[in-house]
């Protein structure tokens, strides 16, 4: 079995690293973080501010569109190939397949989320002219991001079991936005006066993942340290989350026919 | 012993927006095949083949019925270790190569490095793709994904191959050297499950045939069986014969077809055929020759497919056939 996920993931990795518009996000995001250098020296005093604020920034957005766009297609694209046929006709299971596939560009995403972070050091050492201590902690809310990104991974391949690959980005996209705001839905439910507005809003608090419990870049920025019980329980989350849509997707797949 | 039983099996897809509606695809479809035989699925395009296979590798379930791979559930992954499968119309990874697609077949039934790498090497050289293992696929002809197809359904050396139309965008040739292996396989003594609508493909390699229209099993039998079941007709073929000649030999025919300077009559069964020869003699006409008509496959397919329930059936069947003639 898990010779199996491995091969499946190892594939999945190979295929998405090869593909061209990945490439093309990686030189705007190291483009992006590049700029970052430019704005910062404009910014007397806050250079190492503005620098993390724009650098982390950059690496979240392009990596939260890699996240995406790869994720959407990673069933989807293989059901309309009819590459499934192929895969499932072998020995596979089909939670092998799904968990491969999620590991396979989860692997993807190390890859591409170093090679962003390895150009926003570099931009950070240009500017300081040496890295200290302190810039190790940014690795932190590095690690912060790559949670979230697992997440869209996830609910990416949820959608892609279901639904097309457009709908599929679109739905992992509302999700993502919703919940980076779950706390102003939850406010402004309590606010509305409405008992049934208020328990949906209350329901979906708990329902939707909430991504603000990943909004520490600004805090680094400032120099601030990740706090330890954050990087628990933000871990923690972020597993059961993945756990809970990973197996939606896989009781979803097993009743699929192709 | 078996290497495919079916039994009694029945698949109803849902239709319409929320697939409410069912449209039968297979009725109450029961086949046993034997290991070792070449077995051939035919029937018009819809007939039920694909879903046929599908059930059998566990891509479909079926609505009621079962159906066994060496007499385990064909939805037991451990039944799919020895097992097959070229897809219609296959499609594979893009951005691989035909290696790195191999390799990856081959890991997923758990091959050894060595053995892998020996295998991979031998089946592409079989196949002609010798000089395109490190060329990505998307480089592929249609020709080239096909052989492909078939090097990565044989990467496990399988005891039971699933062929959904294996000739299907092959060049003569290309036919021919799939045609081989699946001969050289069937020596090796592996069992062949293939659905084709292209008759003669089965003619030449299949033991026994089953044909299926609308989701119905309207026959299946011994190819020498039911090849031999009309060997009673005669075909005469003459040459410049003159308009009294044929009008006197009409009586006799079923059918006439003229063909540039030659005629050709398929006299009717129980037609005398020293009658016949008198009056080609008195007509004084040259005869070019005389043969037993052997009722063809796809003689066979039209009667059975054509019985069935009509027009629709036929159109299929006949579509099927054209599509061969045309390539």
């Amino acid at each position: 079995m898990i010779q199996r996920i491995r091969t499946i993931a190892l594939h999945t990795f190979k295929e998405s690293v090869r593909e061209k518009v990945l490439y093309n996000l990686i030189i705007f995001a190291l483009l992006l973080i590049g700029s970052a250098v430019l704005f910062a020296s404009i910014s007397l005093g806050i250079e190492r501010i503005m620098l993390i604020n724009l650098g982390l920034s950059s690496i979240a957005v392009f990596g939260l569109l890699m996240a995406i766009f790869i994720g959407i297609g990673l069933v989807s694209k293989e059901i309309d190939r009819r590459t499934i046929h192929n895969i499932l006709s072998k020995p596979v299971r089909r939670f092998e397949f799904i968990i491969g596939k999620y590991l396979g560009l989860l692997l993807t995403l190390v890859v591409n989320t170093t090679i962003m972070t390895g150009g926003f050091y570099i931009a950070l050492y240009y500017v300081q002219r040496h890295l200290a201590g302190e810039d190790a902690l940014l690795l932190e809310t590095i690690y912060f991001i790559f949670l979230q990104f697992a997440i869209v991974v996830g609910l990416a391949l949820f959608f892609s079991c279901i639904s097309t690959p457009i709908l599929s980005a679109f739905f992992t996209f509302c999700l993502y936005v919703a919940g980076n705001f779950l706390a102003d839905i939850r406010w402004f439910g309590r606010e509305s006066g409405s008992v049934i507005f208020e328990k949906v809003t209350a329901l979906l608090y708990y329902i939707l993942p909430n991504f603000s419990n990943f909004q520490v870049i600004s805090q680094s920025a400032h120099g601030k340290a990740v706090p330890s019980y954050m990087l628990t329980a933000g871990s923690l989350y972020a597993l059961l989350y993945v756990t809970i849509v990973i197996s939606a997707s896989i009781l979803i797949f097993e009743e699929r026919e192709f | 012993m078996l290497a495919i039983e079916i039994i009694e099996l029945t698949k109803d897809y849902g239709v319409g927006f929320w697939r409410k509606r069912p449209r039968r695809a297979l009725e109450r479809l029961s086949l046993e095949v034997e290991a070792g035989e070449v077995f051939g699925l035919l029937g018009p395009n819809g007939a039920g083949k694909t879903t046929t296979l599908k059930i059998l590798l566990g891509l479909v379930f079926p609505t009621v019925g079962t159906a066994r791979l060496f007499e385990r559930d064909a939805h037991d992954i451990s039944a799919h270790q020895k097992v097959g499968y070229l897809p219609e119309n296959p499609s594979f990874y893009d951005r691989l190569t035909a290696k790195e697609f191999m390799t990856y077949a081959a890991s997923l039934f758990g091959l050894s490095d060595k053995a892998r790498s020996c295998r991979i090497t031998l089946l592409l050289e079989q196949v002609g793709l010798s000089d395109s293992v490190n060329l990505p696929i998307r480089k592929f002809s249609k020709g080239m994904i096909q052989r492909l197809g078939i090097a990565q359904a044989l990467i496990n050396d399988p005891d039971l191959i699933f062929l959904d139309e294996p000739m299907s965008g092959l060049d003569p040739v290309g036919r021919r050297e799939v045609r081989n292996i699946i001969l050289q396989l069937k020596e090796k003594g592996k069992t062949i499950f293939f659905s084709t609508h292209i008759l003669s493909d089965a003619e030449t390699l299949c033991d026994r045939v089953a044909i299926l229209d609308h989701g119905r099993l309207q026959g299946c039998g011994e190819l020498r069986e039911i090849l031999e079941m009309g060997l009673s007709n005669t075909e005469i073929v003459l040459e410049k014969p003159s308009p009294d000649t044929i009008v006197a030999l009409e009586s006799f025919a079923s059918s006439v077809v003229r063909t540039g300077d030659r005629v050709r009559l398929e006299l009717r069964a129980g037609s005398d055929l020293a009658k016949v020869l008198a009056q080609i003699v008195r007509c004084n006409a040259k005869l070019i020759s005389l043969n037993p008509v052997r009722m063809s496959l796809e003689d066979y397919f039209m009667e059975r497919v054509g019985n069935s329930d009509g027009l629709s059936s036929r159109r299929g069947a006949t579509a099927g056939m054209e599509s061969r003639r045309n390539e």
